[in-house]
């Protein structure tokens, strides 16, 4: 039983990982088309994201086999309910993967606009989707032990699109505070200007995000009766707030840290109102999948946990050394240069 | 059969040949490149940098298509096959998720590291990148082919709870079926390898292109492809018995034997006939060759078992024997590269065939898995669970449908590209020598 609840901590962590990381190379694929002005400018930006945008992924790469791991029934009827909005999704990371590594060997314009539609798009989509599809999943999705009942355009309801909107504003401004971190100094002016904007979008969604869970989940209810775990949404506010007072003071490397510190908390927030649910019924909570009983056998758990407790703070250390060797400002001199 | 399935099925089969079209290069490729590069840092000598930079292109654009379509893999099992991944989940998801905190992470950073770090990071550091893409590379192959050992023979479980729980792990890591189509899945990917590196090689020596630079490049290639072949098909005779101890229906369908005997010939030429259950030709028969290769005296022929629970005979057996045949003829073609190698660029004939050999290895990875997984039918999990009793319940055909014709469309594109850039950048040579 503990290792339930550790797995389901793990996963909200692989998840808040996940989107923390990737959620950046989205929001850099989305601001793409507007704050290049130049060829030099769109190798600037996906030079920004090029040496890590691989590695983050395989955060998703690894929530996903997590899930299928630790909760398999969760894993098995999460992912074909939600078949179609998965769908655009894998498709979407498809193109935008291609696009990274492959317009840089293109050389024919037309392949590269090709690529640079394929780069936005492939941004955009999960970006707001996967709100969506963590909108839902905080609802509630309709099945019972017979099967769904869902439809595609069900997803699409005014809850859904508000979390989709706040994960795409998140992304957006924490992916104009990282390309700004890293590309000379006039592009980085334009990403940093356009976070400043979007962050504004990002607070009235998250506000709206804040309003509307008491509405349409029961998300509060976990908080409601065990109060001291309030601490983890307010730590979301304070570090959007934080993120928005450094945007203004013009440090972007502080607002990005709080952005990203944002992206964890709210995960988390989340995972605190879902416990024990992993996948709540909407037609009635007996039918929900929770962390008990969706979850793998105790002897697989620990298995899992062993292999988790070494390896992935190795990975941590690796993809920090990572960051750090690549953490530094783009010269135009090395992007005129180099054949990527 | 109803339209979920067939078409669950036929995605699977596509996404999955489609992600095996990238898979294998990179398996073997990655290990060369790494060779190449320690050698620059070894000796300094410049070709062997320029030898890193033009495979380690070709390399990129291949690794991306790679990524992107082993994702489609994993969705699938829980989008398209929710009854499977409910009921093994238990045993099948670790393996898979071990497989991205070991090998994924490794692989997809430090190819990361070696693409933007020329510059930034010592050679030495630069070239231990590339050694960690490879040894992550084929890393994953253990991981996932350890899970697909399971499906082809389950071990070291028990049912409960409606389910199949894991007892022990190490018997499911440890599984000879997992371990043995490791090494020869690993093995038949340096193949493809060494014949990419032939090939393109040959196309540039027939132009008498950089005729020292590519010749270097050849003897790489061939003494990898000819230690590969031989390691491919060496550790396929023990798979092949793995398979008929483990799998006895597979084996009878991979060489469409009916009837259980002591004897059993192999016959050179040989037609199916399952509707029969015979076979309308049999000619030149290798006596007892079969009980050889099986390493059993008495082999179970098809008609031992109800024909619900037999695999479709002819696309198995035609699959497994090509194959075969290929296997032997990539020996033949490395070693002869091989002896010729000190003067190749005269041998024109022999550059040419190994030019048109590069999709060789390729199609017998593909027919392969055939083997694998056709002759695994009707069993999604050998002996277990029915491939009919697996697929999803809550997915529509009009979703399927979708998804198919988008993964068609879409791959289509894809490997288009994928072809055309690489051969583009591949007839291009490496970049001119600095003066």
């Amino acid at each position: 039983m503990e290792f339930q609840i550790i797995w389901f901590i793990l996963w909200g962590l692989l998840w808040a990982v996940y989107f923390a990381l990737d959620g950046f190379d989205f929001g850099a694929g989305i601001l793409y088309p507007f704050i290049s002005k130049s060829e030099i400018d769109k190798k600037a930006v996906l030079h920004a994201i090029g040496p890590v945008w691989n590695g983050n992924e395989v955060w998703l790469i690894t929530a996903g086999g997590a899930t299928f791991a630790a909760f398999p029934t969760t894993y098995a009827y999460m992912f074909s309910y939600l078949y179609t909005p998965l769908l655009i999704i894998l498709f979407a990371l498809i193109f935008r993967g291609v696009a990274v590594e492959l317009r840089g060997k293109s050389t024919s314009e037309g392949m590269k606009k090709f690529w640079d539609f394929w780069l936005f798009v492939g941004s955009f989509i999960p970006a707001l989707l996967f709100g969506v599809a963590f909108g839902n999943i905080f609802m509630g999705l309709p099945f019972d032990d017979s099967g769904y009942y869902g439809t595609l355009f069900r997803l699409l309801n005014p809850y859904g699109l508000i979390v989709g909107l706040l994960f795409l504003f998140t992304f957006i401004v924490h992916g104009g505070l990282w390309v700004s971190l890293r590309v000379p100094e006039e592009l980085a002016n334009r990403a940093f200007a356009r976070s400043k904007k979007f962050w504004y979008l990002q607070t009235i969604a998250a506000v709206l995000f804040l309003i509307f869970t008491a509405v349409f989940t029961n998300l509060y209810d976990n908080f409601i009766k065990t109060p001291i775990w309030f601490i983890v949404p307010v730590l979301a506010v304070a570090c959007l707030l934080l993120t928005g007072f450094y945007l203004i003071k013009n440090k972007n490397g502080r607002a990005f840290v709080f952005s990203a510190l944002f992206i964890i908390a709210l995960i988390f927030s989340g995972l605190v109102g879902l416990y024990p649910n992993l996948l709540p019924s909407s037609i009635d909570p007996k039918y929900s999948l929770t962390l008990f009983n969706s979850s793998s056998s105790p002897y697989t758990l620990k298995i899992m946990t062993i292999v988790v407790i070494i390896f992935v703070p190795i990975v941590i250390f690796y993809q920090a050394w990572t960051y750090k060797t690549f953490m530094y400002k783009i010269t135009e001199k090395e992007l005129k240069e180099e054949g990527y | 059969m109803d339209t979920v399935l067939l078409l669950s099925r036929l995605q699977f089969a596509i996404t999955a040949a489609f992600h095996f079209i990238f898979v294998p290069l990179t398996l073997g490729l990655s290990i060369l490149i790494a060779y190449m590069e320690s050698r620059y840092v070894a000796t300094g000598d410049k070709d062997y940098l320029r030898m890193a930079k033009f495979w380690g292109r070709l390399f990129l654009i291949n690794f991306a298509l790679g990524v992107v379509t082993g994702i489609t893999l994993e969705f699938q099992f829980g989008m398209n096959w929710a009854e499977y991944s409910r009921y093994v989940g238990d045993i099948f998801g670790s393996p898979l998720a071990i497989e991205a905190t070991l090998a994924f992470f490794l692989e997809s950073t430090f190819l990361g590291v070696w693409i933007f770090g020329w510059n930034r990071i010592s050679p030495k550091l630069h070239a231990l990148s590339i050694w960690l893409v490879a040894f992550a590379t084929n890393l994953s192959a253990l991981w996932i082919l350890i899970a697909n050992g399971w499906m082809q023979n389950p071990v070291g479980y028990v049912i409960r709870n409606a389910r199949a729980e894991m007892v022990d792990f190490w018997a499911v890591v440890t599984n000879p079926y997992g371990i043995l189509k490791f090494f020869h899945t690993v093995a038949s990917g340096w193949v493809v390898a060494g014949f990419f590196v032939l090939g393109v090689s040959a196309y540039h020596l027939l132009r008498k292109n950089e005729t020292e630079f590519f010749k270097k490049c050849f003897k790489i290639g061939a003494i990898f492809a000819l230690v590969s072949s031989i390691l491919v098909v060496g550790v396929g005779d023990f798979h092949a018995k793995e398979v008929a101890k483990t799998q006895p229906t597979k084996f009878a369908a991979m060489e469409s034997l009916w009837e259980t005997t002591k004897d059993a010939p192999m016959y050179l030429l040989l037609m199916p006939d399952p509707a029969n259950e015979k076979n309308s030709v049999e000619a030149i028969g290798i006596p007892k060759f079969l009980n050889i290769l099986a390493g059993q005296e008495e082999i179970k022929g098809l008609k031992e078992f109800p024909p619900q629970d037999r695999p479709p005979v002819t696309l198995t057996f035609i699959s497994f024997r090509v194959m075969v045949v290929l296997g032997f003829l990539f020996i033949v073609l490395a070693f002869l590269a091989l002896i010729k190698f000190k003067k190749i660029e005269q041998s024109t004939t022999l550059l040419r065939i190994l030019l048109w050999s590069i999709p060789l290895p390729y199609i017998a990875g593909q027919l392969g898995w055939i083997v694998a997984e056709v002759g695994r039918q009707p069993w999604i999990v050998y002996g277990l669970l029915r491939t009919s009793e697996a697929v999803s319940k809550a997915v529509e055909p009009a979703q399927v449908v979708a998804s198919f014709i988008g993964f068609t469309i879409f791959y289509g594109v894809l490997g288009v590209i994928d072809i055309y850039l690489l051969s583009k950048y591949a007839r291009k040579g490496p970049e001119p020598k600095e003066v």
